[in-house]
């Protein structure tokens, strides 16, 4: 599992675009809501955790049908269903690269782009914290979309649809973490609750992108 | 006898052939004695004046869109582990029904929300929730549409049935969490002490029996539609092979 896992993520970085399109494409995102909203600093302040989030959202959406399809289409996922790791295993071993490459570069580059919304001071701490702990269920749950449309040809769009309402619950929770944290209310509930459902998502959703995979495969 | 007897399509065709047009006449009684009853013959109440008479239509196709997903969820259920087909197609048969349910909940709470809230749409709980079971419902659909082997669709379908059942509910708690609503309490039920006056609440069940019966109506004439289309499919088949 580790040697997959260091595979995916050679492939991520060595074709080119793995840890820096996602990055680039956050940016743009942070940079175009202005041009949007308008340049008002108070304006920009409050609305800058859920853009950041709707970022991180969008990053890791364009990014996940690499996750399965290049393996699907060279023919390497039929080996590693046959592989002896269940492919539960290999399904989270692939979310994990989609989490590594796409979803940890957000988490640690999120303040910079604070920095440019005017995000209040004490809501970068809560934003770290939001991004690290609700992203790896977007990767994840993004897993089970992308299982899901493996075998299509055109699937990118029918994907953002599958799999953006699952995200709703934590982006609520992710956002109202943020919002808390700026303001300085008590933040252990939301908290508590983003971090339930990611521990929820890793635990049970590999079986749901296998069991997609396996029928995909048949 | 048991249910199971209709898993076999031949069983399942003679039976909804007959039982069809009863369900159709049933309907159409229903919906006719529940929506003229209640848009002409029941008072205006108090606070809402006119303005309540939506709720024939309203809580309806509410209480369907909420139900048509959960009928989903067992028929994708009883496909995936028994895999009778007739299930299969009868959850595929249901979904754009569930949808348009939704959206005339939506529609309607919209033209109820408009003179009660003075607004056409706000993001209350209950409202978004809906909206997000409608985005759930076009998913299924397209995914459906997108796969051409039957068998996968059906069985890919079914998963995603049963994931975005538990995000169906997980996202309508976690709406609750995120903003507190207009929308009013339930006055339905029938273990609470104050509800709906029974003036209001008899045309209201003749229409909720009208909607039920309508939906296994449509759900029963989609399903034989589906039926005959993987028939004349197979047919097809056999003729390009001969």
């Amino acid at each position: 599992m580790i040697a997959l896992l260091m595979r995916d993520l050679r492939l991520a970085v060595r074709a080119g675009g793995g840890f820096g399109l996602g990055l680039a494409f956050f940016l743009i995102v942070v940079t175009l809501v202005p041009f949007g909203v308008g340049p008002q600093g108070e304006v920009l302040a409050r609305i800058a955790s859920g853009i950041l989030w709707l970022g991180a959202l969008l990053a890791c959406l364009l990014s996940l049908d690499r996750i399965f399809a290049l393996d699907f289409e060279d023919g390497s996922l039929d080996l590693l269903t046959t592989a002896p790791i269940p492919l539960e295993g290999i399904v989270a071993m692939k979310a994990l690269a989609h989490w590594i490459t796409t979803g940890l570069p957000l988490v640690i580059a999120a303040p910079v782009f604070g920095l440019l919304l005017h995000l209040p001071g004490p809501a970068y701490f809560w934003l770290i914290v939001a991004l690290g702990v609700g992203t790896p269920a977007l990767s994840v749950l993004g897993s089970f979309g992308a299982a899901l449309t493996v075998g299509l040809k055109r699937g990118g769009l029918l994907m953002s649809l599958l799999v953006l309402p699952l995200y709703v619950p934590t982006l609520i929770f992710g956002a109202e973490l943020v919002r808390r944290g700026a303001e300085g209310m008590a933040t252990e509930v939301p908290l508590m609750m983003l971090a339930g459902i990611t521990a929820a998502v890793i635990a049970v959703v590999p079986f749901a992108s296998a069991a997609a995979i396996r029928i995909n495969l048949r | 006898m048991s249910i199971w007897e209709y898993a076999n399509p031949v069983k399942f065709m003679k039976t909804s052939s007959l039982v069809l047009p009863w369900v159709v006449g049933l309907a159409a009684i229903a919906m006719v004695v529940g929506l003229v009853w209640g848009f002409f013959f029941t008072p205006e109440a108090t606070n809402f004046g006119s303005t309540v008479k939506v709720i024939y239509v309203h809580v309806p196709s509410a209480m369907m869109a909420i139900n048509i997903w959960a009928m989903m969820l067992v028929t994708s259920l009883i496909w995936l582990v028994r895999r009778h087909h007739v299930s299969a197609l009868a959850a595929k048969a249901a979904a754009p029904i569930g949808a348009v349910m939704t959206l005339i909940a939506l529609i309607t709470g919209a033209i109820w929300g408009q003179p009660m809230w003075g607004t056409w749409w706000e993001w209350d709980p209950r409202l978004t929730s809906f909206l997000i079971l409608f985005l759930f419902y076009l998913g299924y659909m397209a995914l459906w549409g997108a796969i051409e082997n039957p068998d996968t669709a059906a069985d890919l379908t079914g998963v995603l049935c049963l994931v975005g059942s538990v995000f169906a509910i997980l996202s309508r708690y976690a709406v609750n969490f995120w903003n507190q609503g207009l929308h009013q309490g339930a006055t339905l039920s029938l273990d609470e002490k104050e509800n709906i006056s029974d003036v209001y609440w008899f045309p209201l069940l003749f229409c909720i029996a009208g909607f039920i019966l309508f939906f296994v109506a449509l759900v029963l004439l989609r399903t034989r539609t589906e039926i005959r289309a993987r028939r004349l499919k197979a047919l097809e088949q056999r003729e390009r092979m001969a």
